[in-house]
């Protein structure tokens, strides 16, 4: 029971990873009509941003200690970040939750980098047939990935979780059950609520909002809400930066968990495409919950249980396009996907 | 009209062959006449072929034919090391092998059209590829990419000197056996393996061409054109696509069962979905649809590649040196993104270039451009020859 719960909770960090990703990926089909290729290359600049801004608040400058020496016995040079300097306590304590304060920073940089997408690139390919759109995003996912690769290099640059939420949480003991059983990394339950806000914000957002509501409409019906006399244009660009944001932050988040590198966007943008098919495209909520049961399944797959059972080998890799498989042969259209959603 | 269309499938073919066997000495001016780079021209130039029969006949935009590139390879590389040698069988078995792959491939993933089918190949190459990667480490030796080993039974052929690997052959004949000739300067290296890819190579091209003319190319052609009419009219179109992917991934199959009758070692990084996404490139920027296209696009990537990825800042520099010195400085530093490890950047920019201005290629480029010409000047002869490339398609 214990192990089953353990590899539950596993399986929910990843599995909210692919929920946001799928769902930005979602909202961009759902309304514009484009699968986006370099949408994993969002969730990749995202996580930058979080690295880029955790360099600024570290810039330091040297200054040389004459009461400490070094191991060679010359006076110690001590770093000290700038942020430190002017803001005392206060500027540390940005150092300490750098995470945090990169979604704030992520937001308007999400917002523009898919904004600028959509208008300058994406915009020109609505009429264009699909394979079209799939080969430019796509082109443009190469680019964006190499651009980075230029300006960070090629290895994974770590970036730590504010020490308040490093180390872990016993979940077992708040279940009742006996200590020690359950340990879970507090910053992957972080990461779980963080998501589950998200989605439930987007969702509200859909739902409560005339905005949220027209976006629905439009969805449903383009050319209707057109006749209307609304600017549906304008209100799916913005749908367009939401999910960049969605994605962003996603990113931005999962920092401390993966240390990004430059092809983490297309390592997650597969699976996730995986997930909106088995999802149903097309479908907020399927594109979700197909996040969530396939981060567990593939946590699950990870077990060493499973791995005995079938004669050694590790499934975990590819239990997701397994289960896509079977889904498709059963389900065509997927979880939830509904009828006549890209059927042409 | 049937008599113009065979008298020009007449002229493409021995354009064809003329290209291929005379390209040691077409390419060697270019500084591309050696045996590596004219194989790969040759193997890629089979790959996008096969690729075109899927893509540009049907429509149907697949991201995983590199899985069935791989799968060629480790069955090429598997019978070096267990039964022979001789290429014959290897390639035999690289074929054999993705033609079943694509098969179950082909079955699950041609169930959805449009996104979803190009969803699905990238899954499933990139499924194949973590297959090759970590869980099948025993089949295809995981990270160090599967190679021929001292050891291996080969029970076919005669126990070779101690202490050497064979290399790949075909009936005392080696891959790697270079005649070089001397021709006013020019240096021309005559390789036996790429005789061997460059003659598949027309033998393939002309199946492709086969292809394209029969009912059956047809019959993909308006699957393309409109399959819901199709399916309307009664038609089953699963049979036609299905068999256009297995074709296809027969064809990736036996260019990765060339390559490794090149340089038989066998690696899960040529299943990538990079890789993929490069014989799509190729295909788009020579022109989907065409049948010279593909060739033509396989060879300018490669040729590309080749020279953008040897370029390093010392060559950069020596562009610019006649400018002044901070320009210098300058140029170089804005070139260097873009070439030598930076080929990547490159060929992203390309990719979307291309399919941005250009989404016929470079074949609807050289035809609006004669058919320019063919307006300009206005006279019939010229108008024409506007019409002559269209065949090509």
């Amino acid at each position: 029971m214990e192990a089953v719960l353990l590899q539950f909770m596993n399986g929910l960090d990843k599995g909210s990873a692919y929920a946001l990703i799928a769902l930005g990926l979602t909202l961009i089909f759902g309304t514009l009509g484009v699968v986006n290729f370099a949408h994993g290359a969002l969730f990749m600049i995202g996580a930058f941003c979080a690295i880029v801004l955790n360099r600024i608040f570290s810039f330091s400058f040297e200054t040389i200690d004459p009461t400490r020496t070094d191991f060679l016995g010359n006076p110690m040079k001590v770093s000290t970040p700038y942020v430190e300097k002017w803001f005392g306590t206060f500027g540390t304590s940005l150092i300490e939750y750098s995470v945090l304060w990169s979604i704030i920073f992520a937001i308007p940089v999400m917002i523009a980098v898919g904004i600028a997408m959509e208008r300058g690139l994406i915009k020109y390919f609505y009429k264009r047939p699909h394979a079209d759109q799939i080969l430019v995003t796509f082109g443009l996912a190469i680019v964006l990935q190499e651009i980075i690769k230029q300006i960070f290099g090629a290895n994974p640059i770590p970036n730590p979780a504010p020490s308040s939420f490093v180390g872990s949480v016993d979940v077992g003991v708040w279940l009742g059950m006996a200590e020690f059983t359950v340990v879970y990394p507090m910053w992957r339950l972080v990461y779980f609520v963080f998501a589950l806000i998200v989605v439930g914000g987007v969702f509200a957002f859909l739902r409560y909002t005339t905005f949220g509501m027209v976006v629905r409409a439009g969805m449903a019906d383009r050319e209707t809400v057109g006749l209307l006399g609304i600017d549906i244009d304008k209100r799916f660009t913005a749908m367009f930066g939401l999910a960049a944001v969605i994605t962003g932050v996603a990113g931005v988040m999962y920092t401390p968990i993966l240390s990004p590198n430059y092809h983490m966007g297309m390592d997650f943008l597969v699976l996730c495409f995986v997930v909106v098919v088995v999802g149903g495209m097309g479908s907020l909520a399927g594109a979700v919950a197909a996040g969530f049961l396939l981060g567990i399944m593939q946590s699950f797959a990870a077990m060493s249980e499973v791995k005995d059972f079938l004669l050694g080998f590790s499934i975990d890799q590819v239990i997701i396009y397994l289960v896509a498989v079977v889904i498709l042969l059963t389900r065509p259209r997927g979880l939830m996907g509904r009828k006549g959603m890209m059927e042409e | 009209m049937l008599n113009n269309i065979r008298n020009n499938d007449t002229v493409l073919m021995s354009l064809i062959v003329v290209m291929v066997l005379a390209a040691p000495l077409l390419l060697a001016p270019l500084g591309a006449g050696y045996p590596d780079l004219m194989q790969r021209f040759a193997i890629f130039g089979i790959f996008a072929v096969g690729f075109n029969i899927l893509f540009g006949l049907t429509g149907y935009l697949s991201f995983g034919h590199a899985a069935f590139l791989g799968v060629g390879s480790y069955s090429a590389v598997w019978m070096f090391k267990l039964l022979s040698m001789n290429i014959i069988p290897a390639i035999i078995l690289a074929v054999i092998i993705s033609g079943l792959f694509a098969l179950i491939i082909g079955y699950v993933s041609l169930r959805r059209s449009g996104i979803y089918f190009s969803i699905l190949t990238l899954a499933f190459a990139q499924m194949s590829f973590n297959l090759a990667y970590s869980v099948l480490t025993p089949i295809t030796a995981g990270e160090t990419g599967l190679q021929l080993a001292l050891d291996d039974p080969r029970i076919l052929d005669a126990p070779y000197e101690a202490g050497q690997l064979p290399t790949p052959g075909l009936f005392g004949l080696y891959m790697n056996d270079t005649w070089t000739v001397n021709f006013i300067g020019m240096e021309l290296q005559f390789n036996v393996g790429y005789y061997v890819c460059g003659l598949l190579l027309i033998a393939l091209f002309y199946v492709a061409l086969r292809i394209f003319r029969s009912p059956f190319g047809m019959m993909l052609r308006a699957i393309k054109t409109n399959q819901t009419r199709l399916n309307y009219t009664g038609v089953n179109t699963r049979p036609y696509t299905l068999a256009a992917f297995v074709i296809s991934g027969m064809y990736a199959g036996l260019a990765g069962g060339l390559m490794a009758s090149m340089d038989p070692l066998a690696g899960a990084e040529r299943m990538q979905w990079t890789a993929s996404g490069e014989v799509v490139l190729m295909v788009i920027l020579g022109g989907a649809g065409t049948l010279l296209g593909p060739v033509l696009g396989a060879g300018v990537i490669k040729y590309f590649e080749n020279i953008f990825s040897r370029m390093n800042d010392q060559v950069v520099e020596s562009w610019f040196l006649w400018m002044p010195e901070g320009l210098t400085e300058f140029m170089v530093a804005i070139v260097h993104p873009f070439v030598g490890k930076g080929w990547h950047l490159s060929l992203g920019l390309i990719f979307m270039a291309v399919v941005i201005f250009l989404p016929g290629g470079l074949i609807e480029g050289a035809n609006r451009i004669i058919g320019w010409i063919g307006r300009r000047f206005g006279s019939k002869k010229t108008d024409k020859s506007g019409e002559a490339p269209a065949p090509a398609e």
